[in-house]
C-alpha cells in the first residue's frame, strides 16, 4: 500500500501559479508581500473574517471560469466626460484608452514606470502592509506580490475631468491581478471611476494616499457578469482636513468581496465608504470595512444597503476603531437589508472599539422585507404593485447612493438601477 | 357614486367582525360625513374600499358608478377614480415628492387608457395646486412626507387628491393631528374641489372638521353598521351630547 499523496497546499498552489517580475523598484515590496501570505496562508473558513464567505473560489487555482456576459445596454459612465484606461481581462489597453496626459495629474503604467526613484516605490505595498494589522487579509498580500498590471496616478492639482478606469472582460478563463497606486499631494483633489466585470476572477488592489486637504472621490459599478468572482481592497489613509469618499454598486457576481481598510491619520478629516447591491439567485456579496481613527474631530460614515432576493446572500462585517487620543470622533456605521422574499440571507457583524473617552459612535443592522404599509400607500394612489416595489427598493437604497457627491453620477446610478429593477420585472 | 350593500368584514387573521352590514349611498356632487366613537370600524371601512390587505369581505358590495370596487386591485380602484387621503400618510425615504406625485398622475392615466401628462404640464399643474394649499417648492421637492409635519402631510394628501381628481374621495380622520390654521387650510383645499361630479366621504371622530368642511349627510356608525343617518344638525348633537345619546337610543 502507497501513502496517500500529501494534501496540496493551497498558499503554495497559488503560489506557484503566479509569477513576479525580477526587476525594477517593487521587487523588495513584492517579496515582502510574498513573505507575509505565507506566513498567513491563504484565507479559509476558520479564519474570523472568512466566516460567512467562502473563500474558495477566490483561493483556488486554476480560477473557476465565468461566462462573459452581454449586458445589452450601454455601459454605465458613457456620457461622464472622463479620461478612460481601459484594461482587458487585466491587461491595460493603450487603443482602447485615452491619452493619459491631463493637467493636474500623471497616470503611468505600473509596469512601465521602472525608474528606481519612482514616487510609488513608497506607496506601493506601504498602506496595504498597514492594513493587515490587526485583521489579516492574505488576498491583498497576494495581490501586492503578484499585480501584472495597473495605474500609478499621481495627482498635484485639480484634474478638469474623473479617471475611468473601465475593466473589460472577454475570456472565461481570465483571473487578473491588478494594483492601483494614487497619491494625493496636499490640496488636491481625484475621482475615480471604476466598472466593469473585469476577468472571470478578479483581485485588484487601489492603495490612495490622500494629503492633508486632499479630496478623493471614488465611484465604482462593479459588472453585470453572473459567473465572475472578486476579491477587492482599497487601502487609504487620510491626511488632515482630507475627504475620502467611495461608492460600490454591485448587481450580479456569483462571489464578490469588497474589503475597505481606512485610515484616518490627521485632523479634521472625513471618510465615507458606501455600498448598494441588488443580488438576485447565485449571488454572494460581502462588504468587509475596517476604519481606524486616529485624530482629532474626524468623521467616518459606513453605509452599506442590500437587496436580496431567490437564494442570495449579503454579508456585512464593519468596524470603527477609535484609538486613544481619537477625540471628537463621529462614527457611523448602518448596514441594512431588504430581503424581497423568504430565500435570502443577510449575514451582519457591526463593530465598535473605542479608546478615547470624548466620541460619538453610532451604528444599527437590520433586515426586513418591503414596507406593506408603504406599498399600499403607492398602489392606492394608482402606482402598480412591480412599479412600486421597485420605488421602494431604490427608496431603501438612496441613503447609500446619496454618499456620492456628484449629482450628474448620482442620476447615473441611480438611472442604471431603476433600469435594471424595471427590466427585471419585464 | 359610490353604493355600498350589506357590507360584512372581518379580519383575515382572526375571527373577528368588524362590518356587520354596512349600506351606504353617497351621490355625485354631496358630502356625506361618517362619525362614530373608537373601534366602531370607520377606518375599516375605507380601508376595505381602497383595498388593503388583511380584511376578508364575508357578505354584501360596494361599487363606484357601477363597478364591483371589490373585486379590484387597489391600483386599479384608483384608477378608476377612488381616493384614500390616509389618517397616517406614509414617509418614503429616497423617493421625491413630485416623482411620486407623477409616477401616480401618469399610471393612473395609462391604466385608463389615457395620454400621459408632460413634464411641463404637469409642472405647471402641481405648482397651481401647492400654492393655494401653501405647499412651497421645498416640500414638493423633499422625500415623501418625510420630515413634514402633522400639517404638511395632511396639505401633501390634500395635494394628492387635487393632482388625481378622483371621482370619489374618502377622507379618513384628515383632522387628526391639526391646529385649527391647518384643518382651516385642508379644508379650503377640499371645498376648492368640490363639484357636482364627485362625491365625499369625510370620516372623522369630531364635528369640528364638519365646520368647514359642511355635510349634506352625517352618518353615525357603532359596532359595524351604520346606526343613525340626518343632515348636519346630527353632528351638532353628537358635539354636544356625545355619543352616547344615541346609542342607548338604538339600543
Amino acid at each position: 500500500m502507497g501513502e496517500a499523496a500529501p494534501k496540496p497546499n493551497p498558499t503554495e498552489a497559488m503560489i506557484a501559479a503566479h509569477a513576479m517580475p525580477d526587476t525594477g523598484w517593487s521587487v523588495a515590496a513584492r517579496k515582502d508581500a510574498l513573505a507575509r501570505l505565507r506566513a498567513m496562508g491563504v484565507p479559509d473558513r476558520r479564519d474570523e473574517y472568512w466566516k460567512f464567505t467562502r473563500p474558495d473560489t477566490l483561493t483556488q487555482m486554476p480560477a473557476p471560469t465565468a461566462a462573459v456576459f452581454d449586458p445589452d445596454e450601454a455601459p454605465i459612465f458613457g456620457d461622464v466626460d472622463r479620461l478612460r484606461v481601459v484594461f482587458v481581462d487585466g491587461v491595460f489597453d493603450a487603443e482602447a484608452s485615452d491619452d493619459l496626459s491631463l493637467e493636474g495629474i500623471t497616470i503611468e503604467r505600473l509596469a512601465d514606470a521602472t525608474s528606481d526613484l519612482h514616487w510609488a516605490r513608497d506607496l506601493y505595498g506601504a498602506l496595504e502592509l498597514r492594513g493587515q494589522d490587526p485583521v489579516e487579509r492574505p488576498l491583498a498580500a497576494l495581490n501586492t506580490a503578484f499585480a501584472t498590471d495597473g495605474v500609478l496616478i499621481h495627482v498635484t492639482g485639480q484634474p478638469s475631468k474623473p479617471v475611468s478606469l473601465i475593466y473589460l472582460h472577454k475570456s472565461e478563463r481570465s483571473d487578473a491581478v491588478l494594483h492601483h497606486c494614487i497619491k494625493l499631494d496636499a490640496g488636491a483633489s481625484l475621482t475615480v471611476l471604476e466598472n466593469g466585470p473585469a476577468a472571470a476572477r478578479f483581485n485588484k488592489l487601489m492603495e490612495v494616499e490622500v494629503a492633508d486637504n486632499a479630496q478623493f472621490h471614488h465611484i465604482r459599478a462593479q459588472g453585470r457578469d453572473h459567473e465572475r468572482c472578486a476579491a477587492t481592497h482599497i487601502f487609504a489613509r487620510l491626511g488632515a482636513e482630507s475627504v475620502f469618499k467611495s461608492f460600490t454598486l454591485t448587481a450580479n457576481g456569483v462571489l464578490t468581496r469588497n474589503e475597505c481598510i481606512l485610515e484616518l491619520t490627521g485632523d479634521d478629516a472625513q471618510a465615507h465608504v458606501a455600498g448598494a447591491c441588488v443580488g438576485d439567485g447565485a449571488f454572494h456579496h460581502d462588504d468587509t470595512v475596517f476604519v481606524t481613527h486616529d485624530a482629532v474631530n474626524c468623521e467616518s460614515r459606513q453605509v452599506f444597503k442590500k437587496v436580496l432576493c431567490n437564494g442570495a446572500t449579503g454579508v456585512f462585517q464593519g468596524k470603527i476603531l477609535v484609538k486613544e487620543g481619537a477625540q471628537k470622533t463621529d462614527g457611523y456605521q448602518i448596514s441594512q437589508s431588504l430581503l424581497l422574499d423568504g430565500d435570502s440571507q443577510f449575514l451582519a457583524k457591526p463593530e465598535l472599539e473605542i479608546y478615547a473617552d470624548d466620541v460619538a459612535c453610532s451604528h444599527g443592522s437590520t433586515s426586513g422585507a418591503i414596507d406593506e404599509d408603504a406599498l399600499f400607500y403607492l398602489r392606492a394612489r394608482g402606482v402598480p404593485e412591480g412599479e412600486a416595489t421597485d420605488m421602494l427598493t431604490l427608496s431603501f437604497l438612496a441613503e447609500a447612493v446619496e454618499e456620492i457627491e456628484a449629482e450628474e453620477l448620482r442620476d447615473e446610478i441611480n438611472g442604471r438601477m431603476a433600469e435594471w429593477l424595471a427590466r427585471r420585472r419585464g | 357614486m359610490l353604493s355600498i350593500k350589506n357590507l360584512n368584514v372581518k379580519l383575515e387573521e382572526e375571527d373577528k367582525q368588524i362590518l356587520k352590514g354596512v349600506n351606504l349611498e353617497v351621490e355625485a356632487g354631496k358630502v356625506h360625513a361618517i362619525m362614530g366613537p373608537n373601534g366602531s370600524g370607520k377606518s375599516t371601512l375605507s380601508y376595505v374600499l381602497s383595498g388593503k390587505d388583511g380584511y376578508e369581505v364575508t357578505e354584501g358590495s360596494a361599487e363606484l358608478e357601477g363597478e364591483d370596487l371589490l373585486d379590484m386591485e387597489p391600483e386599479e380602484r384608483a384608477a378608476a377614480g377612488l381616493f384614500l387621503a390616509f389618517q397616517y400618510p406614509v414617509e418614503i425615504p429616497g423617493v421625491g415628492n413630485m416623482t411620486f406625485l407623477r409616477t401616480a398622475v401618469n399610471a393612473q392615466r395609462k391604466a385608463r387608457g389615457e395620454e400621459e401628462m408632460s413634464a411641463a404640464e404637469f409642472l405647471k399643474a402641481v405648482r397651481e395646486r401647492a400654492k393655494s394649499l401653501k405647499i412651497d417648492a421645498d416640500m414638493l421637492k423633499r422625500p415623501v412626507n418625510v420630515g413634514f409635519s402633522g400639517g404638511e402631510k395632511k396639505r401633501n394628501e390634500i395635494l394628492q387628491m387635487a393632482m388625481l381628481e378622483p371621482k370619489m374621495c374618502i377622507l379618513d380622520e384628515t383632522d387628526s393631528g391639526l391646529d385649527v390654521d391647518a384643518m382651516k387650510l385642508v379644508s379650503e383645499g377640499v371645498n376648492a374641489l368640490r363639484s357636482e361630479g364627485r362625491g365625499f366621504l369625510v370620516i372623522t371622530h369630531y364635528q369640528r372638521l364638519l365646520d368647514h368642511i359642511k355635510p349634506d349627510v352625517v352618518h353615525i356608525m357603532a359596532d359595524g353598521r351604520i346606526v343613525k343617518s340626518g343632515g348636519p344638525e346630527l353632528a351638532l348633537e353628537v358635539e354636544k351630547n356625545g355619543y352616547g345619546n344615541i346609542l342607548a337610543e338604538m339600543a
